[in-house]
Formats: C-alpha cells, structure tokens, sequence
C-alpha cells in the first residue's frame, strides 16, 4: 500500500479499483454530489475536526481501551486481545459514523436525519446522535424486525426518534433501505441519508470509513504501547463492513500483521441459509454500488440470514472487495454455533457479554489461537450483547441446559 | 429514422408513453397490455422489468415490481413474451430496467436481444451518464437501441445539453427531486423548471414524467414540454380491475376528466 492510500482509495468518482461507484439515478446522484461536496469541504475543517474531537473524548468516552483477555488466552492459546467498541457510548462502534454524519448534517444545515436498521443497533446509534444534535430523527425499520427487536426499538422512541414500520415486501433491512431512501427524496433540501455501514452509493463508504477510522488509530497505537509489538492478527465480523474497515484501516502498510474478515456461515453454507458474500458473491450492484453479491441468475440479491441480524446484508462494502482482490485482507467464515458458543466463552471466561455480530470474530480468534498458539490475535470487539441475551436464551438456553 | 423521430415528426398534440411492470398483475399480461395501450392509441410505451430495489420508483411501482418477481418474471421469460411484439404494434416500445439484472443477463447480449426483438429504446435510471458514455454507449449504439437519459430539476444546463448531443429520441425530463408516483399538482419550482427546460430550445423533444396522475398534471406537462410519461397512475388502474381494456379506459378517464 502506498503512503497516501487514503488519497487514492477510493478514486475521485467513488471507486475501489472496479468496486463502488454511485450507480443511482440522477435525483439522488445530485444529492450525493451536493453531500461528496460538502464533506470535502467541512469535514476537513478545523472546526468540524476539533468538534468531533471533543464529541469522541467527552460524550462517547474514547479512547475505548484494548484489553487483555488472560482466562481466554489460557484456555486456547495464543495471546487475545480486545478492542473494546462495546465500550463506546451506546453499546457498538456505530456511533462513531453516526456522530460524524450528525456533525457533517449540522453543518450542511439539515434539520432531520433519515436512516435504515435492521436490528436496530444503528438506529439507536443514530438517535442518540440526533439527540445530541437536537437534530429530529426518523428511522425505517422493517415489521418483521420491529417484532423482533422490540428493546431496540422502545430504545430510538425514548430518544425521540420516529419509528416508521415498513410493511412492504418481505419487511425486513432491505425494504427498510428502499423505504428510507424514498423518504430521504421527499426532502433532500433540508433531510439527509445517514447510511448505517460502509456501503451504499459514494460518499458513504468512504465517509463511513474515514469516521471509523479511529478504532484502528487507537487500537494501534494502545497495542504497541501495551506489547512493543504491532499484533500478528487483527479480526473483526464483516457485516456492511464498517467495524472491520475501522480498525483494519491502521494496518494495511502493516505487511506483518494478517487481517481476517469475519462472515457469517449461518445455519448452512446452502444459498439463503447465510451471508458469506466473498466467498460466495459475485460482482453486481446493489443500492447504488458495486460490489461482491449474493445474487441469483436474475440478477436479483438473494435472501440471506444470520443468528446476528447486523450480518446479513447479501452486498458488502466495496472496499471490502478490493481488498479481497488485492489479498490485504482473509476472508473467512464463521457459523451460528460456532459463534453462540464463542459467546458464552467470552461470558464466562472474561465477564463481556459480546454481541453476536462480534461474536463471529471472537470465535475465529479463538479457532486461529489453537492453530498458532504463540501468535497475538487483536479482535475488535465491535459491540456488547445486551440486545441479544433474551434472544439467545430463548433459542438455544443457557450451556448447561443444553442437550447433546 | 427511427420510430421515436417518426412518432415526434408527424404527431403534433402532445405525446402520451405509458409505463407498466412486466408481469403485473399476472405474469402473462405483457402482450395483451401492449396491445390494449396501443389499440386505444397510446403513443409509446415503457415496458418496466421487475427489480427488488427499484431506487427511482415509489411504493406503487415498488409493489407492482415484487408481485412481477413473485409471478417468476425474468428477463428471458420477458423476451420470449415479446417476440411476437412487433406483429401487434407498431409504436416506440422501451425496455427500462435497473442495471444489475442486465449486467447479470449481459449487457450486450440484451442489448442485441432487445433490437431483434423490436425493442426502441432503453432507459436505465441507476446508470450515470459518465458510466453510459464511458463504458456502455459503443454497446448500445452497435446493437440499434437508443438509450433514453433523465434530467431533473438539479441538472445543470450544461450536462442537459450534453444529455442532447447523445440522445436521438426524447429527454425524459423528471418533474421532481423525488420518486414516481402520483402528485396532485406541480408547484411553482416545477413549473419554473419546465419553462427553463422549454426556453432552452433542445434538439431532441422532452417529455415529462414523474407525477403525472390526473388532467391537471397531465395538461401542465403538455404545456411545458412534448407530452407526458405516466406509470404509477395505470398500474393503479390495473389493481382496481383485472380487466386490461377497462384498466386503459380508467387511465385515459384519470388523464383527461
């Protein structure tokens, strides 16, 4: 990687060597320009930089610490270490693009931040921003998610978000995407898109990128200041990919460092039953970009699923892809069980409840700490698993309940 | 010349195109819609291939589009229903569709496809005009096609001169900043637009879609620009009736009462 990476990817129209781009038509292309224009502008202002400087230390408790996981090393080898994104305010690294895309909406003059969630955790995210902006907020929630992830939601009401149900379709991320956008173009004068990973048409997966950048500048930084050493491997659950790009962003001139981006395998490896989009993918376009897609011969994205409802998205972010393709990054595959188990591991073993999107991450440390037992393994752990303890009790009961 | 120089050089009262999803409501409609919009003297028509994220389009046209792909339309089944197309009319007909199903069948070999099958024109709205002249415009032109490109009310005068130069059919000038579907009225800004749009004395006729749905849209689109491009308005017509030929007259009844 050359020294300017961040300058040259992605390229001045949006592009990661053939992924990403802006591929939506020419009302919203308007918008993202007028959006590309503006982050230019402000976001490297030193005004806009001091500010979000301030929000990162004081409101959000920054720098999260990495942490030392010495029951868990024991137990599997290796020497694992933690980013701790599930200390960052709100529970998840989401805030931290959501702070950035609240602060950038402020500036442009927007009075209402629109966004997409599937499980909820970057609406909350999101919400929590626009409380502090005292910008309003309304977020687009399919039912069947609704249902589903009822704390979430009563969560973005006491911050005083709107919930809109989205009824159409099969009701869940998805439509909540067409559903927000849709919205968004109702007003783009005085409303903005607040996309929730590094995926959708340019700017967003780079502006995602550059707010989540900081997991990675101080997990760095804090990992050489604890060992001496920069860590053999980094990993982190690649959903959209925005917790991953974060922390991943640090070490890419890093050639000693081996990076691993963790997708879910779900029940099964069968088309629908998971989300494994770069082992599975292939090149298409999905709500305004382009990139690796779980796609049918139609052309049409397939369905995907995964125990972790941040995870399955059947696109990812485009810089993903190029990374994948230029072999900076491995691209790997975790499954449901493997990942319920890793986290009751972390439980028991550490006192961390980890959510199950991170879960994945952590059950790949744990697979890499018994290959190579005398290696250092950095996991960023992108967020807690408060959300998803009734859910997992319900499904698969507490371990010891469990029958074989 | 091709049929959409001929429809604009000998018609004089404004043009109606009228858009439909492809295998709404039932998957086998396609040719008898065709024939029943032509029949009752439709201009052109917009033959809309099923998406699961069509970004430009409304919740109507958004529903119409799942319940086509819930039916089994596909791009093949498609073709095959219009191959016999050009024995009942002989009006423009446009394919438009989103990009990734046409990457997937291949954009060349749909381009040849669509032109043996008697297709006119394209339109592709999640494709930027720098990827189209780019990447795609030699494809397109080889195959006969012409490629149909939108302009709203935040195209600058440049790039919609631009747009002019490439084009040999008509602009497709969106009324709004927004999604299809229907609209009561045009505001002020609409209007200024269209008369901004009208005074820049284009080469190639415009017409007006997005929010086309009653006499008064339809009247002021007529006013300011070639005639109109209504979509959400019929398949509305088709979920009232299962009946094609009273879902026309409806239509006709919407635009002109």
């Amino acid at each position: 990687m050359s020294e300017n990476y961040f300058k040259k990817y992605p390229d001045q129209k949006g592009f990661y060597n053939q992924y990403g781009g802006a591929f939506v038509p020419p009302v919203l292309e308007a918008e993202m320009k007028k959006i590309n224009d503006a982050y230019y502008a402000i976001s490297k202002s030193h005004n806009f930089i001091s500010e979000l400087r301030s929000i990162r230390k004081h409101y959000q408790g920054r720098p999260t610490p990495v942490y030392y996981c010495n029951r868990l090393s024991d137990k599997y080898g290796a020497r694992i270490y933690l980013k701790r994104e599930d200390l960052n305010h709100s529970g998840a690294h989401k805030l931290n693009h959501c702070m950035g895309e609240a602060l950038l909406a402020k500036f442009m003059g927007k009075k209402k931040l629109i966004a997409e969630t599937g499980a909820g955790q970057h609406g909350v995210a999101l919400a929590t921003a626009a409380a502090y902006f005292g910008l309003e907020c309304e977020i687009h929630m399919g039912e069947v998610d609704i249902a589903k992830e009822h704390p979430n939601v009563v969560r973005m009401q006491i911050l005083g978000a709107k919930v809109i149900p989205v009824t159409h379709g099969l009701k869940t991320l998805k439509e909540a995407v067409d559903s927000a956008f849709t919205a968004y173009l109702q007003d783009p004068v005085n409303t903005i898109y607040c996309i929730g990973s590094v995926v959708g048409p340019h700017p967003f997966p780079m502006m995602v990128r550059d707010f989540q950048r900081i997991v990675g500048i101080e997990a760095r930084e804090q990992f050489l200041d604890m060992t001496g050493e920069l860590p053999d491997n980094v990993v982190a659950c690649v959903g959209g990919g925005s917790n991953s790009i974060g922390i991943f962003s640090a070490f890419l001139e890093d050639d000693e460092c081996e990076l691993y981006g963790i997708e879910p395998a779900g029940r099964s490896l069968n088309l629908g039953d998971h989300a494994a989009t770069m082992s599975f993918g292939t090149p298409g376009i999905i709500h305004g970009f382009k990139c690796y897609l779980l796609q049918d011969e139609k052309g049409e994205p397939s369905p995907v699923y995964s125990v972790a409802s941040g995870l399955d998205y059947p696109g990812v972010g485009p810089e993903h892809c190029m990374l994948h393709d230029l072999k900076k990054v491995k691209y790997d595959v975790i499954s449901d069980k493997e990942c319920i188990d890793a986290f009751f591991e972390l439980s028991r073993l550490e006192g961390i409840i980890p959510a199950l999107e991170s879960s994945h991450a952590v059950a790949y440390a744990l697979k890499l700490a018994q290959q190579e037992p005398k290696k250092s393994i950095l996991v960023n752990l992108s967020g807690r698993g408060d959300k998803d303890v009734d859910f997992v009790l319900e499904k698969y009961g507490l371990p010891e309940d469990r029958k074989e | 010349m091709n049929r959409f120089q001929k429809l604009f050089k000998t018609k004089n009262s404004p043009v109606l195109s009228v858009y439909f999803t492809a295998g709404f409501p039932k998957i086998h409609d396609t040719a008898e819609i065709i024939r029943q919009l032509s029949d009752s003297g439709i201009d052109m028509i917009e033959i809309g291939i099923p998406f699961s994220d069509p970004m430009a389009d409304g919740p109507v046209i958004q529903h119409s589009s799942q319940i086509a792909l819930n039916n089994g339309m596909t791009l093949p089944l498609l073709f095959e229903q219009l191959k016999d197309i050009r024995k009942i009319t002989d009006i423009p007909l446009v394919l438009m569709g989103y990009l990734n199903p046409v990457l997937q069948y291949g954009f060349e070999a749909f381009c040849t496809k669509a032109a043996e099958t008697g297709i006119d024109g394209l339109i592709i709205p999640d494709l930027p005009m720098r990827e189209y002249l780019n990447e795609f415009q030699g494809i397109v032109q080889k195959s006969g096609l012409e490629n149909i490109l939108l302009i709203t009310p935040e195209t600058s005068e440049d790039r919609i001169r631009r747009i002019d130069a490439n084009s040999h059919s008509f602009i497709y000038m969106v009324s709004t900043a927004s999604t299809t579907g229907a609209k009561k009225d045009f505001g002020e800004d609409t209007v200024a637009y269209f008369k901004r749009v009208k005074e820049m004395n284009l080469i190639n006729p415009v017409l007006t879609g997005f929010g086309v749905s009653n006499r008064k849209t339809f009247e002021t689109a007529c006013q300011y620009s070639r005639g109109a491009i209504t979509g959400s308005v019929f398949i509305r017509c088709l979920q009232q009736t299962s009946d094609i030929s009273k879902a026309v007259k409806l239509l006709l009844e919407t635009l002109h009462s």
